[in-house]
């Protein structure tokens, strides 16, 4: 394995490559620029296609024909472009076209700032676009998580024929640290041809990639795509559960948060408080079973901690929580970013504060 | 004398188009060029929405929707990804002279090697005839009930003559299908476009004057003269743009 200290928003790209993306296209915006600067040269070293849309509307349209031809696609933005994206992102689910995209995500709502933020968790967990579809979310907290993320990005994109949603704050896209780089993965169009414009295996037959369907056949769509949001939360959760063991109070908290987090709860752990954590690395599906199979006999709070105000993915915790024990919330927003002192002092007085 | 038979592009049913709309006449000539070059399994539709769309299930090809506008980059998309594909759109004037205004001129500009075939009849077919991009002044349509009035909408937008500025594009052209030699006429225009697309030299935009007999609220006849003295004036045909010619 390769090793390299590089930039959030390079690593992921470069993983991206590795990965088998052999198209681009995107639009300049704040914090993501290195993510299309990048691969604007490494695309074409490796036989692939980077393009600068003139618009996020067109870039996502542009992975979207791509992506039709079985070449592994990817777009990325921040907030206000993912925005732009939703119509594109939605007519991928509808017809079925794998692709990945990234939101590096920024202070919001409106043009918002340009600082980092977690403030997109509900756009990208319950409507990423109109008409009622989902993607896979993936929130990495470390650069080698991203790396790693996004390297196999397209393995669940092209496996369940739908986008996958990478989302990272600014921090996460600026910050450098070591990553270790997988292989060059060997392109495999196989898994596309029975179903892509390419032809590349030779068929005579034609193909339609449609995002209109007469209505029977769109609700036929819509059952299957339920069926496989139902599989992803039965096979594709992934969660780190932190010191739960012994745990009376439960921080969740996700990307940037949960490294934040983590510092506290260790200084609190070594003060003598049973504090854990549980981190979801996928957004959705949301790792519901870890909050419900809590032992609520010993649990007495839990602690939401993010980047945002107010906090965005409470419902989804509340919804497994069942009122089985109170949940706080904590955060920062609008690009004022979550610090040791003021995340361990909120955690604090809430474990303190019941005795 | 070949025999007058169905294209080999096109599904063996009715198109969905009204009776009297060229927009069927227009779909014919793209996949009667392609049968004569052969192109049937290389060639990619990327359709828009509208009328247009209709040609989703008549055609016979590969085909891909997209969403209203962005067939350019759609095609885009796919050409970049596909080089040697027969890749066209075709597209309504609300669809390219609207919302995808910004679509449109920026593949152009980039001169991508696909060709666009640009059906223009002054008005939303599949949304009951609102004003369109191009609809003439006076013309009217149900979001201009007395006549379009410049002085709050604007003025039709001649695409022909606005992609022509551009650098990029290779070939530009506009041909009315009200007549026989209109018909004719776009046909070699279609062809030499999809020549010079899969010889690589770039860009290339074929715009074809059809007629809405149900918005416009005439009988298909009448719409071919109403195209004699209203549209053709204003669109006139004819070739903008045409970096290999000879001479």
């Amino acid at each position: 394995m390769e090793k390299r200290f590089m930039k959030g928003c390079e690593a992921i790209a470069e993983a991206a490559v590795r990965g088998g993306c052999r198209f681009f296209a995107g639009y300049p915006i704040t914090p993501q620029n290195e993510i299309p600067e990048y691969l604007s040269w490494r695309l074409p070293e490796v036989g692939g296609s980077f393009v600068q849309g003139e618009s996020e509307v067109a870039s996502i349209n542009m992975v979207y024909g791509a992506a039709a031809t079985g070449t592994r696609s990817m777009t990325s933005s921040s907030g206000p472009g993912i925005s732009l994206k939703a119509e594109g992102i939605s007519y991928l689910a509808s017809a079925q076209l794998p692709a990945v995209i990234v939101n590096i995500s920024r202070g919001g709502p409106g043009l918002g700032s340009i600082q980092p933020a977690q403030s997109d968790y509900l756009q990208a967990t319950k409507a990423l676009g109109h008409g009622g579809f989902r993607t896979m979310v993936f929130a990495p907290a470390t650069l080698q998580e991203a790396v790693d993320l996004t390297y196999n990005a397209w393995d669940y994109a092209e496996r369940d024929r739908n986008p996958v949603l990478i989302l990272m704050d600014g921090c996460l896209g600026a910050i450098m640290e070591e990553v270790e780089l997988p292989p060059m993965k060997e392109l495999d169009y196989t898994v596309t041809e029975d179903w892509d414009l390419s032809k590349r295996n030779g068929r005579e037959d034609s193909h339609m990639i449609t995002p209109i369907l007469p209505e029977m056949a769109l609700e036929m769509l819509n059952k299957f795509k339920g069926m496989t949001y139902n599989m992803w939360g039965m096979m594709d959760v992934k969660v780190e559960e932190y010191l739960l063991e012994d745990a009376e109070y439960v921080v969740v908290a996700y990307g940037i948060a949960a490294r934040v987090a983590k510092e506290a709860i260790n200084t609190l752990r070594e003060e003598g408080y049973k504090v854990g954590m549980i981190r979801p690395i996928t957004l959705y599906p949301f790792p519901k079973a870890s909050l419900d199979n809590l032992d609520y006999g010993k649990v007495k709070g839990i602690i939401d901690i993010e980047m945002t105000i107010p906090a965005q993915m409470r419902d989804d915790i509340e919804l497994q929580v069942k009122g089985r024990c109170p949940v706080h919330e904590y955060g920062r927003s609008g690009g004022m970013l979550l610090d040791d002192e003021g995340v361990y002092n909120a955690i604090s007085e809430i474990v303190k504060g019941g005795e | 004398m070949p025999a007058y038979k169905r294209p080999s592009s096109l599904m063996p049913m009715t198109t969905g188009y009204c009776p009297g709309c060229l927009h069927a006449l227009a779909t014919r000539l793209v996949a009667d060029v392609i049968d004569e070059l052969d192109q049937k399994n290389n060639a990619i539709n990327v359709v828009s929405v509208g009328c247009s769309a209709l040609n989703l299930y008549s055609w016979a090809g590969d085909v891909i929707g997209s969403a209203h506008g962005r067939a350019p980059a759609v095609a885009t998309g796919v050409k970049r990804s596909m080089p040697d594909r027969l890749v066209f759109t075709y597209q309504g004037d609300g669809d390219l002279a609207a919302i995808g205004l910004a679509e449109i001129m920026s593949a152009a500009n980039r001169g991508e090697n696909f060709t666009v075939i640009f059906a223009n009849n002054q008005t939303y077919g599949m949304t009951g005839g609102q004003m369109a991009p191009t609809t003439l002044i006076g013309q009217k349509s149900t979001t201009t009930r007395f006549g379009r009035d410049a002085a709050t909408t604007g003025y039709p937008m001649q695409m022909c003559e606005l992609i022509s500025v551009l650098k990029a594009p290779v070939f530009v052209a506009r041909y009315a299908l009200n007549s026989p030699k209109g018909v004719m006429d776009a046909k070699k225009g279609i062809k030499k476009a999809f020549e010079l697309q899969l010889a690589g030299k770039g860009f290339t935009f074929i715009e074809l004057l059809t007629n809405c007999p149900t918005n416009w609220g005439m009988s298909p006849l009448n719409t071919l003269e109403y195209m004699n003295t209203n549209t053709i004036p204003y669109f006139k045909p004819g070739i903008y743009k045409d970096e290999e010619a000879e001479g």
